[in-house]
This record gives C-alpha cells, structure tokens and sequence, in this order.
C-alpha cells in the first residue's frame, strides 16, 4: 500500500541500533533493521523491503523465483499457443 | 447517459479546459510556482503574459527573438538559486553559465556573451565566491561566450541562501535553424540527447533530506556542441530543440504538444536512465521523466532526417546515449501519451506542483 | 533492479493478459476492487486496465491513508504547523492535501516552517539538532507504516527526547474494508488485497472476507505482472467456485505477519474508540492513538489543536469514489472545479488517489484500444 521497495543488505553501521547500509541499483540508504527479529550482520547479502527507512520484511528469493517460474510457464504455453496459431493460418 | 459517454465526455472537457491558456488565482506564491509544472504555467500565462503582451514573449520558447536591422538576435535570463550551490557534478556559477547558453542553443542561437548578476549573502566565505567565478570562468570558456557586464548586490545574513545569480545571454540565429515551438508535426520524431534525470537527483541527493548515497552528477553541460550537430545533420528538418531543465522530460514535452497543439508519443523503454537514478527514483517514488536536466534537450526531427540526425547527435561528446524516444501525433491535441515498458498506455501530463516523493 | 524488473516483463505481461481473457466468461462482468491506492497507482501507471478484457471492471478503494484524512485533521495540521517554534514534518504526499484553508504548503508559503521527510527517523533527527525547537511529526499510513513511527516513539522515550511529539493519524485496515463489505450498495466481486499491510498483519485477518462475506480475496504485490497474476487468480478463484484468501506476494507476505512490528505497535499505541474517515463517516476501532505510556510524546496533548469536525465541501464526491460506488469521472466536479491544480478533495491529491490516477495517467479514452494492440502485437517494444 505505501511505498516500499526491495535493496540489500550491504553493511552494517550501528549494531546498537540495528541500522544498515541497503542498496538499491546503487543507490544507497541507512535503514533500521529493528523489525526484523534477526541480527544484522546475519541479513549482510540479503535482500529486504524497505519502507520509510525500515526494513519490514525479508524476502524470500525461492518464493520469488517460484512466482516468476510460474508466470513463465504460463508465458512459454501463450507463446506456444501463438506460434500454432501463426502455423495453422500458414497452412 | 452510458458510462462510456460520460467518460468521453468528461474527458473532453477536461481537454478543453486544459488547452485553455491558465489563469494564475493564487494569493500567495509557493514553491509549487517555481517547480517547472502547471502552477509555473498559471504565472507565465496567466500573470506574466498578458500584462507583458507581446509576441516574442508569446511564443513561449527557451529565448525570445528580436530583429535589429535584419540580424536575428536571441536573448535569454535564466537565475539561480539552487542550494547546495556546490553539488556532485557542478556548482551554481556554472549552472548559471549553461543554462542561459543552453536556452540560447536549443533556440538556434549561437551563444556569444553573457552579462552575469550575483546576490551574494553577507558572510560568504571569500574561497567559496572565488571558487564559483572560477567556475563561471571555466564554464563560459567551454562554452565560447565572454561575459561581457555584470552586477553584484550583497543582502544581509539570512538571505540568499550563499549566493544567486542570474545570467542574460544574447546569441545570433543560426541561418540553418528554423525553429519555433508551433512547429511540431505529426510524425516527428523525438530524440533526447542523454540518460535523464540525472541534475535533479543529484541536488536531491546533495540536499541530505532523504540520506541517500548514490554516484550521481549534475549533467550540466553546454548544449550549443549537440545543437550544432543536430543543425549540421538535419538543418531545417529540426522543427523544435527545447533545453529539459526544470519538470524534466515530461514537462518540455507538455510544453511544446501544448504550443504546437499536438500529442507526443513516448516509448518508455527507449528513454535513457542510468540505473543509479533509476534507483533513487524507485526509492523516492518519482517519476525520472520528471526530473530537472541541465545538459539535456529534446528534439523535434522530421522523420525523414531522424536517423542521420540521431547518429550526429551520438558522436557529440557526452551525448552517446542519445535516443529516439517516441513521435508526434495529430492527436489528441496537447497531450503526452506514454506506452509503458509493460505494454499499457497512459498519459503523462504536466505535475501540479514539486515532484514530491511519495512515501505512502 | 532485482525483484522489481523482472515483475514488469512486457512479454510474461502479454501472456498473463491472454490467460485472463481466456478465463472471463462472454456476457459476464466482474467487479473487482483493489483496496490500496499503491495498486490505484500501479494500475494507472502501467496501464494496466487497458489491458483487461472489457468484462473486467477494476473498482479503486479506500486504501489511501492521505485519502481517507478528514479535512478537520488536515486543519489540526497546519494549526500545529502554526504554533510558534514548531518545526513540522510530514510527508510528501502530505504537503499539497486541502484544509478549509489551504495546505500544508500553503501554510509554508505564509511562514509556518514545515519540512518534508521520507523517514519518521529524519523527524527525530532534526529535533536532535534544533533542541531549542518543538519538531512535531504528522504521522499518517495504515499498519505498514505504524511500526515505522512506533520505533522511532520508542527510540524518543529511550533518548528522552523532550522536543519531540507526534501526531497520530495511523489507521487499520480491517474496520473500513468491513464497512464497505456492510454497504448495501456495493457489488464486488473479489478484492486485490493490500501488499504491504500485510507484511505487518499478515493473511490472517483478512479471512473474513471469504469467510463471512462470500468474496474471495487474493494478496498482491505492487509490480504490473503481480497485480495481473493476481487478477487472474481471483478470476480463478470465481470460476473455480473457491472462496478464500491467497498470496499472490509470497516473496514479500509471510502468512503469519511480522510479529514483532505487531508488537511494537501494540506497545506504543492504542485503538481510539472511533475515527473519522473521509467519506466513510465515523468507524470503530479503526484508528490509533498514542498509549497511556507514550504521553507525553503525543501532539495532541502537548498542544491543543482545534479538533473541529469539518464537513467535506458540499461539491466532494470523495466519498463516493473511495467506496468506489463512483467513477472518477463520474464525480460532478471532476476535471473542472476539481484539478489536481486545484482540487477540492483528497483523491485529487494524493498521488495515489483515484482521481489524481486517473486524471493524470488514465485520462485519453483512445487508451484502451491503443494499449490492447500493443498488448496483442508486442508494438510499444522493440523499435527499429
């Protein structure tokens, strides 16, 4: 609903405070990791979503690529699909 | 009534009301009216305009042209008061130096002096006004222009935030360019000369209000290089060159579909953005077809020259990532349509105010 | 960038569109709403109604927190803005919402000194260095923000930050969805779900959507392939005769939420008895206030700010439009009286309102047939 996208973990600044150093394309923001459960050096390559300077959420890389093998499945049949089509009307 | 009538309808008439030159209603200024969108527009048009009156100014264009004893001249003013004045990739003397050469360039002037006023804030450091005339110094030699007269004015602490200054810039008409903003033609092509976005992110990022760190410059630059090439290689084949400062792509874009009383067309997945800015933008929620450019213009090519001229363009130093980035269309009169890099198509008009970051 | 490019694929986009239109039956319509104004955005932004078959109707929703913000809370704003020695800080999308007398911006333009900030922890920052000045932070957003501020009220309380305080207007989603599910009026057929607040709550308390009201309800995230794949699985979901609740975001969304921003939440604040929603009238339990134990950080405490109820301008039809009962378009003052120069309402302003979408993004009518050729012929991609 609001704004929040993902970066990753590159370094951590402040144990103490459990705040890190998160890329996104290269850009890079200090973001608290508070609400995470987990300790920052551990999240150091992982990537986050961030939202208004902290991070909610870790996310899960498996279940992305899942979401996008499915929906390539579904694009490889559609292509399938139009190649057919084309072939046939040839015919 | 059908829902989709009333829709077209509506649509018709926020058309109308679009087109019709703004009014300016506001009881105070705020910083929305200096932010290049539609609040900018209700001052020109609706204040600045029509007391003024005349039509040179009514053209709307980077410069405003005057004959004298059959020599066409250009002038252009242009003031600073960006803050940091120092900032990844430049500084305020030299963005006071390109800008106003730049509105001269893309006006089909060849830029030849500047006269330059400064407002200099009690207390400024003298090592930094000296860096800046350094700046301004180096900047007009690259860019061929003397600055031929100025001004300096000190206000108290507290104001002028370090420094202004303004520049006025006068340039010949090159008798290769036959521009004018109401010259845009269905089928024209749209050619940016570079990655954009960059200027604006750059002082955002320099403004440490979001902490964000990134390898991003100021594009500030001279344009009169690129408008050389794109005049060489397509002459009057170039309909119109608008220099992209403030509001971005977009907003020069509405300017001139408005002017000329076309659409323009953009494909978004041909526009250059370094991913650096790209990024920020993803982060801040802006659009960087919105963002200021201080060494970007759009061109406006007959298709038949679009190629050539795009290729004249790219061995410009510093315009290698130049793009065709769309085309005119008849209609709908004055809108910018976008076709996503996701296949769908949609408007992009002029913002109200800042490009504000969306958070929520 | 990763996770996001790769859900805005062109290609993958065509052939979720196809799958779509080969799962809507001929003659029959489906209505469904999408709750938050990020998806609105999306929506609008990539163009994504016009590439649905026509039978697939998208209604937009109350899911805006700037939106949904009484015109009277706006006012309590800008008077706090007012007070001598206040710095105010909000965010962007906040700046440029009406009041009875202008904005927040416009209050900047008479003096107030109001600063924008993308995060609750840059508000904290500037009361550390301006400690002779009252910094009071405006905080708006549903559950995904709440944590947000709730740690930096924490992280103020621990460093006993006296210059700081907070003005809460965190809503909760569940109440208002409920009170739309309640009116009479309203005929949808399945919600995209809110991404984000559910990384906070999680899938669980949306189940009552199903559950007790017979509607099937999908989790989605915000990229254009997610919010098609979402479409597509509640058009499933309908064909298929199932009614629950699915997560479209899994990469994001853990089904149980995030227990520990829960639990700062349920630290820091505590649930008003009711709150005023714009166009939705008066809702129990729908909104937060500071604890007992966070007091003396509460701006509306610390200061005493008008509270006057004010009613939406006669001409107003945001109601309306967040219920989605009405079109943006279908607003008497759309477009004319009501601009995002100029707007009237909420959904005008917020960059994720509806009618701000709409209008700025959705407006050309010749859309739809453009978009649905280059979504069969791949045009709008490679250009020679």
């Amino acid at each position: 609903m609001c704004l929040a996208i993902p970066g990753r973990v590159v370094e951590v600044v402040d144990d103490a405070d459990q705040l890190a150093k998160v890329d996104v394309a290269g850009v890079r923001r200090t973001v608290n990791l508070a609400l995470l459960d987990a300790d920052p050096h551990a999240l150091i390559g992982s990537w986050v979503l961030i939202h208004v300077g902290f991070a909610l959420s870790q996310i899960d890389e498996r279940e992305a690529l899942a979401t996008l093998q499915l929906l390539q499945e579904m694009g490889e049949d559609y292509e399938q699909q139009l190649r057919e089509l084309r072939e046939s009307a040839v015919e | 009534m059908s829902g989709a009538t009333r829709q077209e309808r509506i649509g018709e008439i926020v058309q109308r009301t679009r087109a019709r030159p703004a009014r300016f209603r506001d009881e105070h200024i705020t910083m929305a009216h200096g932010a290049g969108g539609k609040a900018s527009q209700s001052l020109i048009e609706g204040l600045l305009l029509p007391a003024l009156r005349n039509d040179a100014l009514a053209a709307l264009g980077d410069a405003g042209t005057i004959a004298v004893d059959g020599v066409r001249l250009a002038l252009s003013t242009d003031s600073f008061v960006v803050t940091p004045i120092r900032f990844p990739g430049g500084s305020i003397g030299e963005l006071a130096v390109n800008g106003t050469v730049n509105d001269l360039a893309v006006s089909g002037a060849r830029p030849l002096a500047l006269t330059l006023s400064l407002v200099l804030e009690e207390g400024l450091p003298a090592d930094e006004l000296r860096a800046e005339i350094d700046a301004i110094a180096l900047a007009a030699a690259a860019a061929g222009v003397q600055v031929i007269a100025g001004d300096t004015k000190v206000v108290e602490r507290g104001h002028a935030d370090r420094m202004y200054a303004c520049t006025t810039g006068v340039g010949v008409l090159d008798p290769r360019a036959e521009l004018s903003t109401s010259a845009l033609c269905p089928g024209d092509r749209i050619l940016v000369s570079g990655a954009v976005g960059e200027h604006g992110m750059a002082i955002m990022l320099a403004r440490d209000e979001f902490a964000l760190e990134a390898d991003i410059r100021s594009d500030t630059r001279s344009l009169w290089p690129a408008v050389d090439a794109l005049l060489d290689a397509a002459g009057a084949d170039v309909h119109c060159m608008r220099d992209a400062t403030r509001g971005g792509v977009a907003s020069a874009l509405n300017e001139l579909a408005r002017a000329s009383g076309v659409a323009a067309l953009v494909r978004e997945r041909e526009v250059p953005v370094a991913p650096a800015v790209a990024g920020a933008c993803e982060l801040l929620g802006i659009d960087p077809l919105y963002v200021a450019n201080e060494g970007k213009l759009v061109a406006f090519v007959a298709p038949a020259r679009a190629r050539a001229a795009l290729d004249a363009l790219r061995a410009v130093a510093g315009c290698e990532q130049a793009a065709d980035v769309g085309e005119v269309l008849a209609e709908p009169p004055g809108m910018v349509l976008v076709d996503t890099a996701f296949g769908g198509r949609r408007v992009m008009d002029l913002l109200a105010g800042d490009p504000l970051p969306r958070i929520c | 960038m990763r996770f996001v490019e790769e859900f805005r694929d062109a290609e993958l986009g065509r052939a979720l569109a196809a799958e779509i239109r080969s799962l809507v039956q001929d003659g029959r319509t489906y209505k469904l709403m999408e709750v938050c104004g990020g998806h609105t955005h999306s929506i609008y932004r990539y163009g994504i109604d016009g590439l649905l078959p026509d039978g697939v109707e998208l209604v937009h929703g109350p899911g805006c927190p700037v939106c949904v913000l009484p015109m009277g809370r706006v006012d309590d704003g800008i008077a706090l803005a007012h007070e001598p020695n206040v710095i105010f800080t909000c965010f962007g999308d906040m700046l440029r919402i009406p009041g009875s007398h202008g904005s927040l911006l416009d209050a900047k333009a008479r003096g107030a000194d109001v600063r924008m900030v993308y995060s609750p922890l840059d508000a904290l920052a500037i009361a550390r260095r301006n400690p002779e000045r009252e910094v009071v932070f405006f905080a708006i957003g549903f559950e995904t923000t709440a944590p947000s501020t709730a740690l930096t009220l924490m992280r103020a309380k621990a460093e006993r930050i006296a210059n700081f305080s907070c003005m809460c207007n965190h809503v909760t989603i569940v109440p208002p969805l409920r009170a739309l599910l309640d009116s009479p009026a309203l005929e949808i057929d399945g919600f995209i779900g809110p991404g984000h607040v559910s990384t906070v709550v999680g899938a669980r308390p949306f189940r009552f959507v199903p559950e007790d009201y017979g509607k099937p309800l999908v989790i989605s995230g915000f990229e254009p392939l997610d919010v098609l794949q979402s479409i597509h699985m509640l058009l499933t979901q309908l064909a298929d005769g199932r009614r629950e609740v699915e997560n479209q975001y899994a990469r994001v969304v853990p089904w149980e939420g995030n227990p520990r921003a829960l639990a700062v939440i349920a630290e820091v604040f505590a649930l008003r008895p009711h709150f005023e929603w714009r166009g939705l009238g008066f809702i129990s339990q729908s909104g937060l206030a500071l604890s007992d134990a966070y007091a003396e950080l509460d701006a509306e405490r610390r200061f005493s700010i008008p509270g006057i109820r004010v009613a939406d301008p006669k001409a107003c039809q945001c109601g309306e439009v967040l219920k989605g009962a009405i079109k943006p378009w279908e607003c008497k003052v759309f477009g004319t009286s009501c601009t995002p120069e100029r707007p009237i309402g909420t959904c005008m302003v917020s960059p994720e309102g509806a009618c701000a979408a709409y209008y700025s993004y959705g407006r050309h009518a010749g859309q739809r047939e453009a978009t649905r050729e280059n979504a069969l012929t791949g045009a709008g991609e490679a250009y020679p």
